[in-house]
């Protein structure tokens, strides 16, 4: 790979700061939890299934527990216990409650001691559905090697799960390693996650554990028959962060986009309610091995690609800092960029080279995830075939993690089968033809390419110590990412947050934060 | 009226050379080739050449074709109805709102339903603009309020009544499923039933959207990309003027 001297002394600096402002957020989240939390510790205690009214049982009996009033202790206890009167399985007690025939209310004297035990050995099967996902895993890419990277990443989005698995395999078939299933418009707002197998999502497909199943069967037979072991993509980041990284796991996802920033800046979810799931979302992802994508590459479409790149890199670190809060680790962080630099700008390669050489040298062990332009692309299908093309190339010759496919159609609609196969054509062959061309070049130690990822650097230093003063809070309520303002109190989902009482439980949550 | 009689160009006039591409659910094969030269025979094309098959899936074929176009149309019965204004610019659109209208006009400005595409609407009300041109925030003469994305139609129309707004301005990106028209259409109807709909003049704007399409939807002016502020605030003067009587 071609290097860029960056001063470690530097380095050192930015990862602190990001560290010390994700610090500050941490003692928010450790003092909160939000209804999707509890919630998703009912379906890692087994609870799924929706009630008569098609409503999900986790927020049905959620719903039911936060009328009862007393939320600071969490679900974990008073649901065991209401287990514990059934004598039956976290399914079946989750009917009665739903049913009237077990209420929060009345559930009596148990000994403090018997409700921590049976606590304890539900959240013990919790971990170990978790674990189990992440060794099945395992096992298929033992079998089944991984490609080299760049992986190259393609989306479907028909709205239709039986569709996109149809898109998918041809996806495949084209070269591609990694396939992702965009959510339906919109669902991000949804604060709860819909149920079954569905077909009409509009955009893209909803995120269901039925939906995850039947494409991950899909790209298992595919991964067998094209000898590559093929990843599996969905999307958390929304109001129901946790829940969908527990349902992904159970069903053996890879990869999930799981950002709180996102989530944020992009649909007005509550930072507050948003950071808190975020966190949990995360240690499920750490211990089932599901990589996380975060989303910086989306700042470039509303703020100047080149004006504001210290941000994506400053949002980057703040993101590795709360992301190993959570125990991830660097293999697992799919940190995202992008090639978004207006093409008419003179020059506007050298600047990409340098920003991505400078994302590879930050994390140089982190499968970085890298986005095609998409704002300027143009509805000249094949000049934005050209723009591709040079993306393909710059990313490969700066060794990126996760390749997101740029299609020619971009500016259109959502990729036909006809335009992922023309993406993977130019992918397939930009990667062949300059496979080793990174290992061949220097940069000029003083030239364009340094001057520029150092300067980035340097604003991102400044950037950093200005938001390690003000928290990160307030800096998003400034609007110093993406050029969008989000007030601390404004955005969706709010009112699911609760403050931990001082009898709080979550032994899952406990577990996975000890080990 | 002379005819104009016209149709598609390669590198001689009247060669009627045209370009296409397109995929069938077939497997790729001398059959599969011949298919689509059937197919574009049927289109009413002569001279079919399939350039290019490919796989790209099982059971499905890429094909890349040239063939010549056979009818021609009269360029001079063609007609497409455009917003109807005179471009006029940053410094002359204050001095007529000044003196024509005697008082700063106000807008208000959003995304309406789930659509979360902001780029577009504020590329025309912020500051900033587009494409070295104002934005409609920048105009001293123009109170513009710019509520974002995911707004909902009740929250929009308050917002106008409440700064009594001389015009409305709605942006839809996502048009799958018509998602956009949806939208568009629930607006109109909800200005209708509170009969409002003649208090404002009503904008439309977003990638998949045209003039014709915005005003059969019920509004004055659509616009698409590349529009940049000053033609729409050119638009509006003009047309509040207009509604004025002046
Ligand atoms: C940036 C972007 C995003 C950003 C938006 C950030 C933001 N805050 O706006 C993010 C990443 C969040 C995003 C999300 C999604 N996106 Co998007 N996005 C784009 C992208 C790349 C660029 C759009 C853009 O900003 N263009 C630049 C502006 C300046 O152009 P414009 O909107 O046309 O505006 C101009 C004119 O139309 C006009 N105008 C626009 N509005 C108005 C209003 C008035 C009143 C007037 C007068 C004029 C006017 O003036 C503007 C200046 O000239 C396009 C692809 C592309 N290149 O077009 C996809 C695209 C629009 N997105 C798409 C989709 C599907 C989505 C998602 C639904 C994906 C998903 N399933 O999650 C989500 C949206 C979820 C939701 N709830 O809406 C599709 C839409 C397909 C379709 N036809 O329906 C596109 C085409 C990509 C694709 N090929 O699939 N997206």
């Amino acid at each position: 790979m071609p290097h860029i001297l960056l001063k470690s002394a530097q380095v050192n600096t930015v990862k602190k700061l990001a560290s010390s402002i994700a610090d500050e957020v941490q003692q928010f989240v450790s003092r909160h939890s939000s209804v999707s939390v509890e919630r998703t510790v009912l379906r890692l205690y087994g609870v799924d299934g929706v009630d008569s009214s098609g409503t999900p049982l986790p927020n049905a009996i959620v719903d039911r527990w936060c009328a009862n009033g007393e939320m600071g202790g969490g679900i974990s206890r008073p649901f065991i216990k209401a287990m514990l009167k059934s004598g039956k399985d976290a399914q079946q007690t989750a009917r009665l409650i739903e049913e009237g025939k077990i209420g929060f209310d009345k559930l009596g004297d148990l000994s403090q001691e018997t409700v921590r035990k049976k606590e304890k050995s539900r959240a013990r099967q919790a971990i170990a559905r978790l674990d189990s996902s992440r060794k099945r895993k395992a096992e298929k890419i033992r079998k089944i090697p991984l490609p080299v990277q760049p992986w190259r990443y393609l989306i479907v989005a028909t709205g239709n799960i039986h569709e996109d698995v149809i898109q998918a395999r041809s996806a495949v078939y084209a070269g591609s390693d990694i396939i992702a299933v965009i959510r339906s418009t919109a669902q991000s707002l949804l604060d709860y996650v819909p149920y079954g197998f569905t077909t009409e999502g509009v955009g893209g497909t909803y995120a269901t554990q039925a939906n995850f199943k039947i494409m991950r069967e899909a790209l298992d037979e595919a991964s067998k028959e094209h000898g590559r072991y093929i990843r599996q993509v969905n999307y958390a980041s929304g109001l129901c962060m946790a829940e969908i990284a527990a349902c992904a796991a159970f069903e053996d996802l890879d990869i999930l986009l799981n950002d709180s920033m996102y989530g944020i800046l992009f649909r007005d979810i509550n930072m507050k309610r948003t950071f808190i799931d975020q966190y949990f979302s995360r240690l499920i992802c750490a211990r089932a091995k599901i990589l996380i994508n975060t989303g910086e590459d989306n700042y470039l479409t509303t703020s100047d690609a080149i004006e504001d790149a210290h941000t994506v890199t400053a949002s980057q670190l703040i993101n590795e800092a709360m992301a190993k809060k959570a125990k991830l680790t660097d293999d697992l962080l799919g940190l995202g960029h992008a090639f978004e630099i207006n093409p008419a700008i003179e020059n506007a390669f050298l600047y990409e080279l340098a920003h991505a050489q400078l994302a590879r040298e930050l994390f140089p062990k982190a499968p970085l995830k890298y986005m095609p332009p998409t704002k300027y692309k143009s509805t000249d299908i094949f000049f934005s075939h050209c723009m591709d093309t040079m993306f393909n190339l710059s990313s490969v010759t700066t060794g990126q993690g996760i390749h997101l496919a740029g299609i020619l159609t971009e500016a259109l609609h959502t990729p036909l089968m006809q335009d992922r196969f023309k993406s993977l054509s130019s992918i397939n062959y930009i990667f062949n033809i300059a496979r080793s061309l990174g290992d061949e070049i220097e940069f000029k130690k003083d030239g364009f390419i340094t001057k520029r990822a150092r300067q980035v650097l340097d604003e991102t230093e400044k950037s950093l110590e200005e938001i390690n003063d003000i928290g990160l809070m307030e800096a998003i309520s400034q609007g110093r990412f993406a050029n969008i303002q989000r007030p601390l109190d404004g955005g969706r989902g709010l009112d699911g947050v609760f403050e931990k009482g001082a009898d709080y439980s979550n032994p899952v949550m406990d577990l996975l934060e000890k080990d | 009226m002379s005819k104009d009689l016209i149709k598609p160009y390669g590198d001689t006039l009247d060669d009627g050379i045209v370009q296409l591409s397109f995929t069938l659910p077939v497997e790729n094969g001398p059959k599969a080739k011949k298919a689509a030269e059937i197919y574009v025979g049927k289109l009413n094309f002569e001279d079919i050449h399939v350039v290019h098959a490919q796989k790209i899936a099982d059971n499905f074929t890429c094909f890349i074709v040239y063939a010549r176009a056979v009818p021609t149309i009269d360029y001079s019965a063609v007609k497409v109805k455009v917003a109807k204004f005179e471009h006029i610019d940053f410094y002359q659109i204050n001095d007529l709102i000044k003196k024509k209208i005697g008082r700063p006009i106000s807008l208000v400005g959003a995304t309406i339903g789930s659509d979360a595409h902001t780029v577009g609407i504020d590329a025309i009300m912020n500051m900033k603009g587009f494409k070295q041109d104002y934005g409609l925030e920048r105009y001293p003469q123009i109170k513009a309020y710019n509520l974002g994305a995911q707004v909902s139609c009740e929250t929009l129309i308050k917002k106008a009544l409440e700064v009594k707004a001389d015009a409305i301005l709605v942006s839809q990106t996502v048009t799958q499923k018509e998602s956009h028209i949806n939208n568009f259409t629930e607006l109109i109807e909800r200005l209708a039933a509170d009969d409002l709909k003649e208090k404002f003049v009503l904008l439309a704007g977003g990638h998949k959207i045209n003039n014709e399409l915005a005003v059969k939807l019920g509004y004055d002016a659509g616009f698409g990309p590349g529009t940049v502020p000053s033609q729409v605030a050119s638009f509006l003067i003009t047309s509040i003027l207009q509604k004025k009587g002046k």
